[in-house]
């Protein structure tokens, strides 16, 4: 580890496992927290909780197809969601620069509250605090969530040879988006975040038990990154081919011009999921029956082939490694 | 025009099962690092007889700059803490010759060091900075020249007295001359920068069949761009046939771009440049001109290269050189990644042993 943090810590990449591993979890190791899931299964009197957390900074903080509140709300909740969890409560803990724009933030929380209504889930505790001028970047927002555990068979140890990889839509569609936001390129390249309340996506993965083995929702670090922390680790590989990956047109077309790859830009309402290949074709029709899911796809398989690796079969019949994320997405230079 | 049909002509299949039944050693040097990727990314590597290599050249911005710039830059930020940085993202992590020290490390500590996507961004900055001094770090071929002119044009043209440009710009045919010349060097033909011939046009390029003979194709950034490259180059072997050929005509003319050749020697001065893992070329860089000196980073902070004995395992130059694959490097993977590199070959997104660490280790 550096003797500085730098930027490349909070990429959700390499660097952000090293912070985790070598620093955070050595202090407050516990079976909870060791899972290092998207929410920690708590057990309470003989009933099972999930409590997850997540710091939004995002800037700007409005955005196409969404703000700093929505997100806040989408986030935590998905986090539960993805856990097999009902999502019921959540704190909301406001960290406000000097000067902000009372509008601003008018419009931030009923954004927060038309997506908790959304959600059905309930703002129960909160905190607001005040920063002076220049040490925030207007807002930054920490939700924490609770949620009731209905599905416990979820967990990386389940994942089996021929297993199968889906995503429930395009990718990369929310990092573009800001991309495109912090380039003043939304009107040339129209790029809309996917930032939404992924629960009823979720639920229809559930339905089919415990042949589904592992979810995530890939938000930083992207799909690639979120693919490596299901093997990591493992005898498994997982192989997705280049052409079954849903990207759309414009996000595509941005992060051709920006040098950034679709597979670990943001994504802030999909799930990727590991499910056993009995289900797979049955669950692709399900979850395109659902607006948010319409183009789900199955985008590839595990193997033994690569242990603890991916690898991309490239559309011209080649193959190369998808690593987790390195440092911060950074453009190319020509 | 879709970029997929570029990724994946129709007839790609043919050429792929074509190149696959050659036996005989081929060396291939793609000079730019853009190639370097898109070979990487599209898996290209993969799909050819192992005796066809494909060797990376001087063709990555980042990767060529000397260390002794890279330390130059940092001295400059470390002495002038209220000094504007800019620069193009792939300059951030690039280490300096004291370990652990980089743009990035120095933003961290405070120093204020900007991403810019365009040059014209910079400008910006100081527009709006009037009581500050911002530096645009110039580096890259004569892809990135036109931005840098663009940049110095809008200060120029608006009168603003607080924006310097470092030029570390350099030309592509005198380090290919450079290589060239070395007892040896063993490539048998070139996959030629298509960016750089927009600019610098078919005829730019002549002197490597005229005075090398070696088998020469222009071409664009696709995959299937590259692997037609690659075809026409090995046809021109078997068929002992070499001449100059242009697979990027949808962007390369035969004369590149006369506005921008013009501008570049109104502006700059060829001048005697350190290229990493090369060494000093005779005219091989561009510095401004002594007319715009009131633009000029060197001048005005009196930048001064401090040579760099230092030696050390990182084999980077021997990559840049074509002399040796990424994974030949000791340090390779073990003591440099991306994460902690050592040398810029690995910190450059388009760097060889950055492509080779990311997507061909299996």
């Amino acid at each position: 580890m550096d003797e500085i943090i730098t930027l490349s810590y909070g990429s959700g990449g390499k660097k952000t496992s090293q912070l985790i591993e070598n620093l955070i979890l050595p202090a407050f190791a516990c079976n909870e927290l060791n899972a290092l899931s998207d929410g920690a299964i708590l057990e309470l009197d003989s009933n099972k909780f999930v409590f997850s957390t997540d710091s939004f900074v995002v800037s700007p903080y409005f955005f196409p197809g969404g703000d700093i509140g929505k997100l806040a709300v989408c986030g935590t909740v998905n986090d539960l969601a993805v856990c097999g969890a009902v999502p019921k409560f959540l704190s909301l803990s406001l960290i406000i620069e000097e000067g902000f724009k009372l509008e601003d933030l008018k419009k931030i929380i009923n954004s927060i509250k038309e997506t908790a209504e959304k959600c059905n889930v309930k703002v129960v505790t909160g905190d607001t605090k005040v920063v002076e001028k220049g040490k925030g970047d207007g807002i930054y927002i920490n939700t924490s969530g609770i949620g009731v555990l209905t599905h416990e068979f979820l967990g990386k140890d389940k994942i089996a040879e021929n297993d199968v990889v889906i995503v429930t839509g395009t990718v990369g569609d929310h990092g573009a988006s800001i991309m495109a936001a912090r380039n003043n390129l939304v009107d040339e390249f129209s790029v809309i975040s996917d930032c939404a309340p992924i629960y009823e996506l979720a639920q229809c993965i559930l339905q089919y038990g415990n042949k589904v083995k592992i979810m995530r929702d890939p938000t930083r670090g992207g799909v690639a990154t979120t693919l490596n922390e299901f093997v990591e680790g493992t005898e498994y590989s997982i192989e997705i081919n280049e052409e079954d990956i849903p990207v759309s047109v414009k996000t595509n077309n941005l992060c051709e011009i920006l040098g950034i790859d679709p597979l670990y830009s943001a994504n802030e309402g999909k799930i990727l999921a590991v499910v056993d290949y009995s289900i797979a074709e049955s669950l692709i029709n399900d979850l395109r029956n659902i607006e948010l899911g319409k183009d789900a796809a199955i985008i590839g398989k595990v193997t033994k082939n690569f242990p603890s690796k991916v690898v991309l079969n490239t559309n011209l019949g080649g193959s190369r490694v998808l690593t987790k994320l390195t440092g911060a997405q950074l453009p190319r230079i020509c | 025009m879709h970029l997929n049909e570029f990724r994946k002509p129709q007839d790609i299949d043919r050429v792929i099962k074509f190149l696959k039944k050659i036996d005989r050693k081929i060396k291939i040097m793609e000079v730019c690092g853009t190639h370097t990727m898109a070979i990487a990314k599209s898996g290209i590597k993969g799909l050819l007889p192992e005796n066809i290599k494909l060797i990376s050249g001087p063709g990555c911005p980042v990767c060529v700059t000397p260390s002794e710039e890279i330390d130059a830059i940092l001295e400059l930020c470390r002495k002038n803490r209220d000094l504007i940085i800019t620069t193009y993202g792939d300059m951030m992590k690039v280490p300096g010759t004291n370990v652990g020290e980089s743009l990035e490390k120095l933003r961290a500590l405070g120093s204020d060091i900007r991403i810019v996507y365009s040059a014209l961004d910079a400008v910006e900055i100081a527009k709006n900075n009037q009581d500050r001094e911002v530096v645009f770090l110039g580096i890259g071929f004569e892809t990135t020249t036109p931005g840098t002119i663009l940049a110095l044009e809008e200060a120029i043209n608006n009168n603003i007295n607080n924006f310097y440009i470092y030029s570390m710009h350099k030309l592509v045919e005198p380090a290919l001359r450079a290589l060239l010349e070395q007892p040896d060097f063993d490539i048998d033909g070139f996959i030629c920068p298509g960016h750089v011939g927009a600019v610098i046009g078919e005829e730019g390029f002549r002197f490597l069949v005229d005075e090398y003979k070696k088998p020469s194709v222009i071409c664009g950034f696709e995959a299937g761009d590259i692997l037609i490259g690659i075809f026409k180059i090995i046809n021109q072997i078997i068929n002992n046939d070499v001449k100059l050929e242009n697979e990027y005509k949808r962007v390369v003319k035969t004369e590149g771009n006369k506005i921008i050749k013009e501008k570049v020697e109104k502006y700059f001065k060829v001048s005697d440049d350190l290229w990493r893992g090369i060494g000093l070329i005779k005219n091989s860089g561009l510095k401004l001109k002594k007319e715009y000196e009131k633009f000029d980073a060197i001048t005005r902070f009196n930048i001064t290269l401090r040579e760099n004995n230092k030696t050390t395992a990182c084999r980077c130059g021997d990559v840049i050189k074509g002399k040796i694959e990424p994974n030949e490097c000791s340090l390779f993977g073990r003591l440099c990644t991306p994460e902690n590199a050592v040398g810029p070959c690995m910190v450059s997104s388009e760097g060889a042993c950055a492509a080779y660490y990311k997507y061909l280790q299996f």
